[in-house]
């Protein structure tokens, strides 16, 4: 692969047709980071603030309440497949939303920061509620943040409230918590603490698996989060509704000082667990978790230590300021190995082939639904722990022939014109000869395109 | 090139000319025997799959979760199955079913995703090898290893490795043409890896046009799809599966109720399914670790230890639960707080696995699971 030809393709999220081809890819990229857009107009009133995120949370749970309290079963059905159906169309209209930013993205190598910091911070739509927020939250906490701050990115992105609903913090109460002692008190069955989001802050957010925290740690902050959870609790005591859309309830915080990583934090109630997150931020061992990620998406299932140190060094040096580790990335002759490094995901397939056909106005659900049959139904990975980012995952066989089959789809609606004139801009400099060759001979152009797009040119990057 | 199309052209006949056919790599396996290997992902908790409702810890535990287990279906004076697990429960009284509990892979932390790379590499650690411990019981099994094929559209760790092995799943996206069909062979003709997976796809897609399956999530139809491919004499021997959704931190009762009644159907279908052929077949259901004894403070429980792990089929010698029970009191548990394993799971694996396809048991232990100290668990099969 020629330099280009790796901006344009393990950088970026393939050519996009009619585009110029970038004069010094690296200055083409470093560009790409200061002109990224957080909020581009196609994400409309989708990129929920505080506010607004607040109200959709306490709507869902209301229209819950409601459906619960209707004595009558035909009327509670029925409710619940227009909730269902309104689930389906909202989802399917956010993939939507995603894809068509990422297809029309001036930015795309940003765009697809936005993607991998999405699944670093995975939430997942086979949980309740969350085919609502999995949008919103990418489009606010994800998008905001991913030119700035490592630390503001992980305040936005573990406390936003669809991954409280996720990792059942909403839920998770203090046993000491004034809650927790009145129940106590009137006899009821006690709550306490749910230590799931505690501990993949720690193991996927954070530290790492191997970052050197323990089953205490777990619970320690498990408990400074709980307070933590979505507005619309049924609680009379009052709540601190939180500027990110999350509601702190002191109510059901546990009290007192916590001890993480060695290091004891006073009770501020809702800033408490803010804090415990700043200084995980900050800690060596994220700083090498999120390069050695960043790494293997860049430079291969198993990067090269120089990489993932080269990261590791700017992370920590500037504080985990996000522009400066992507300008190291960029830098690093690591990144730029000329063979293909990783097999592209369904996902990068998918967008780089409408980039390529000029195609940004989707079917919706059909959209949706492609990528489920492309094995990548997008936010639901199943776990918190996201898409799997290791080339293993994705080369199955049956993936494959699906690949072919949306690739003829896509070719029978998508603008053609000259496919060779084509494959030279998406391969600049990099196209095979066997590639060019069964372009050269396919029977219409449609199966031309639909050939480059399923080359092994195409799969890889 | 024998195509799809064509091969349906052959009826009835066509899903036995795909297997055997002169590009089909399926050839007759040295072995009859059948597996199927369903992974419960998420850590699936074994007090709930067979509650040992005969120890007086459960109750100081899970008393608010005790009375599920009134109608449910009694395995020993000890245990009760999940009463969702009906059917699974009349497998069980009819000798074709056995629970291994207190069982744990040799992994100790609580991690989900280092657990299940542990439980499928079968390495000594997480993220130490890059195959498969099915993979490599492929290898044993013949010299040309039995067919298989994992029901999901990436490779799932287990069957990765040197054994050719396939993938499949149903999809809803219009068949290619055969036009362009004919051309990709020619476009990977210099890439070993892309024309290797897409022989393997040609080969697993003659299988979809044998079948109505649109949608693996729907238990039933994943149940049949895996015994129609086990049935088949030319087809596959060994099948993968995951079952996911069991890390139930909150509202567990319902969450896991409905988990498995899905597990219950799948086997149910795959019963069915299967027919004859069960006589031979053991199907194997594990998960990467147990989860906490006591409630957690949302109805759910957190991440644990020791649980449980289930064997079905006609080879297995069931109608039991194999256990050195640890007990639930206080000073019994595994770190104050989780189900002490006193099996260890590969061994339960390495045993059941070598006694079904007549294989050396310690010998697979070692090829399967590596620097385990524990004896293969033998009885299991026959």
């Amino acid at each position: 692969m020629t330099p280009t030809a790796i901006a344009l393709n393990r950088f970026g999220l393939g050519y996009r047709r009619g585009d110029d081809l970038p004069l010094d890819p690296r200055a083409d990229l470093k560009a790409q980071v200061a002109a990224f857009d957080p909020a581009p107009p196609e994400l409309g009133n989708r990129a929920l603030d505080g506010e607004e995120l607040r109200r959709t949370v306490e709507d869902i749970f209301a229209y819950r309440d409601m459906r619960r309290s209707t004595s009558d079963t035909e009327e509670r059905e029925e409710m619940q497949r227009l909730r269902a159906r309104s689930n389906r169309e909202t989802y399917a209209g956010d993939v939507a939303r995603r894809a068509r930013v990422a297809i029309e993205s001036n930015t795309p190598f940003m765009e697809r920061m936005v993607h991998f910091w999405a699944n670093h911070f995975a939430v997942s739509t086979d949980k309740t509620h969350l085919p609502l927020l999995a949008g919103p939250f990418e489009f606010a906490a994800i998008r905001l943040h991913v030119g700035g701050f490592f630390a503001d990115l992980l305040r936005a992105a573990a406390l936003h409230p669809a991954m409280l609903a996720y990792l059942d913090q909403s839920r998770s109460q203090g046993p000491d918590s004034k809650a927790a002692r009145n129940r106590r008190r009137r006899g009821r069955p006690e709550r306490g603490l749910n230590e799931n989001l505690g501990r993949e802050i720690l193991e996927l957010h954070t530290l790492g698996v191997d970052g050197g925290y323990a089953q205490e740690d777990v619970i320690e902050l498990a408990k400074a989060l709980t307070g933590w959870t979505v507005p619309g609790m049924p609680f009379t005591d009052p709540s601190e509704p939180q500027p990110n859309g999350a509601n702190f309830y002191a109510f059901i915080h546990q009290p007192g000082v916590r001890r993480v990583m060695g290091r004891n934090y006073p009770d501020t109630g809702a800033r408490q667990a803010l804090a415990i997150l700043d200084d995980l931020a900050a800690h060596p061992s994220t700083a090498r978790f999120i390069a050695t990620k960043l790494a293997r998406h860049f430079a291969g299932d198993a990067p090269p230590s120089t990489l993932v140190d080269r990261l590791a060094d700017a992370f920590l040096g500037s504080g985990g300021h996000l522009p400066t580790v992507y300008e190291a990335l960029i830098d690093a002759p690591e990144a730029w190995q000329s063979g293909p490094v990783r097999y592209r995901q369904p996902w990068e397939w998918a967008v780089a082939v409408l980039r390529a056909s000029e195609q940004s106005q989707l079917p919706e659900r059909r959209f949706a639904m492609m990528m489920r049959d492309l094995g990548q139904q997008v936010w639901a990975p199943g776990s918190p722990a996201g898409w799997d980012d290791r080339d293993a995952s994705w080369t199955g066989s049956t993936a494959l022939l699906r690949r072919v089959e949306a690739a003829e789809r896509i070719a029978a609606s998508a603008k053609l014109d000259d496919t060779r004139a084509l494959a030279e801009a998406l391969f600049p400099g990099s196209l095979s000869r066997t590639t060019r060759q069964t372009i050269d001979w396919a029977e219409s152009n449609e199966m031309a395109f639909a050939l480059l797009m399923v080359s092994p040119e195409m799969l890889r990057r | 090139m024998p195509t799809r199309r064509k091969i349906l052209a052959g009826g009835a006949m066509g899903l036995a000319m795909a297997a055997t056919g002169p590009r089909l790599a399926w050839a007759q396996a040295e072995s009859d025997k059948r597996l199927l290997l369903l992974v419960q992902r998420g850590a699936a908790d074994g007090l709930s799959l067979a509650a040992p409702l005969g120890d007086p810890g459960l109750a100081t535990h899970r008393a608010q979760w005790i009375d599920d287990y009134d109608a449910a279906p009694r395995l020993d004076s000890m245990f009760a199955l999940h009463p969702a697990l009906a059917d699974t429960g009349r497998l069980y009284a009819d000798g074709d079913a056995l629970v291994v509990h207190a069982v744990a892979t040799s992994y100790r932390e609580r991690s989900h995703f280092d657990a299940q790379n542990l439980l499928e590499s079968g390495g000594r650690k997480p993220f130490e090898r890059k195959d498969g411990f099915l993979n490599r019981l492929l290898g044993l099994v013949g010299s040309s290893a039995p067919p298989a094929i994992a029901l999901a559209s990436a490779m799932p760790l287990a069957l990765r490795g040197d054994q050719p092995a396939s993938t499949y799943a149903p999809g809803n996206l219009p068949e290619a043409s055969e036009a362009l069909l004919e051309r990709i062979p020619g476009l990977y003709a210099g890439d070993p890896q892309l024309a290797r997976m897409w022989e393997q796809a040609q080969e697993a897609n003659a299988l979809r046009d044998a079948s109505d399956i649109r949608n693996l999530g729907q238990a039933r139809e994943a149940g049949q799809l895996a015994g129609r491919m086990l049935a088949d004499p030319a087809g596959a021997r060994v099948v993968m599966l995951d079952l996911p959704g069991w890390d139930s931190h909150a509202g567990q009762v319902r969450m896991l109720g409905n988990r498995y009644k899905g597990l219950d159907t799948l086997v149910s279908a795959f019963r069915s399914e299967i027919g004859e052929v069960w006589d031979d077949t053991l199907v194997v259901v594990v998960t990467e670790f147990g989860r906490t004894v006591a409630i957690n403070g949302t109805n759910g429980t957190d991440h644990g230890t020791g649980g449980a792990a289930l064997l079905l089929g006609g080879a297995v010698r069931g109608g039991r639960v194999v256990s050195d029970w640890p007990g639930l009191a206080p000073s019994q548990l595994y770190e104050g707080r989780d189900l002490m394993p006193t099996m260890a799971l590969e061994a339960v694996l390495a045993g059941a696995l070598s006694d079904h396809f007549a294989l050396d048991a310690e010998r697979t232990l070692r090829e399967l699971f590596p620097g385990r100290a524990a004896q293969p668990v033998g009885g299991l099969i026959g």
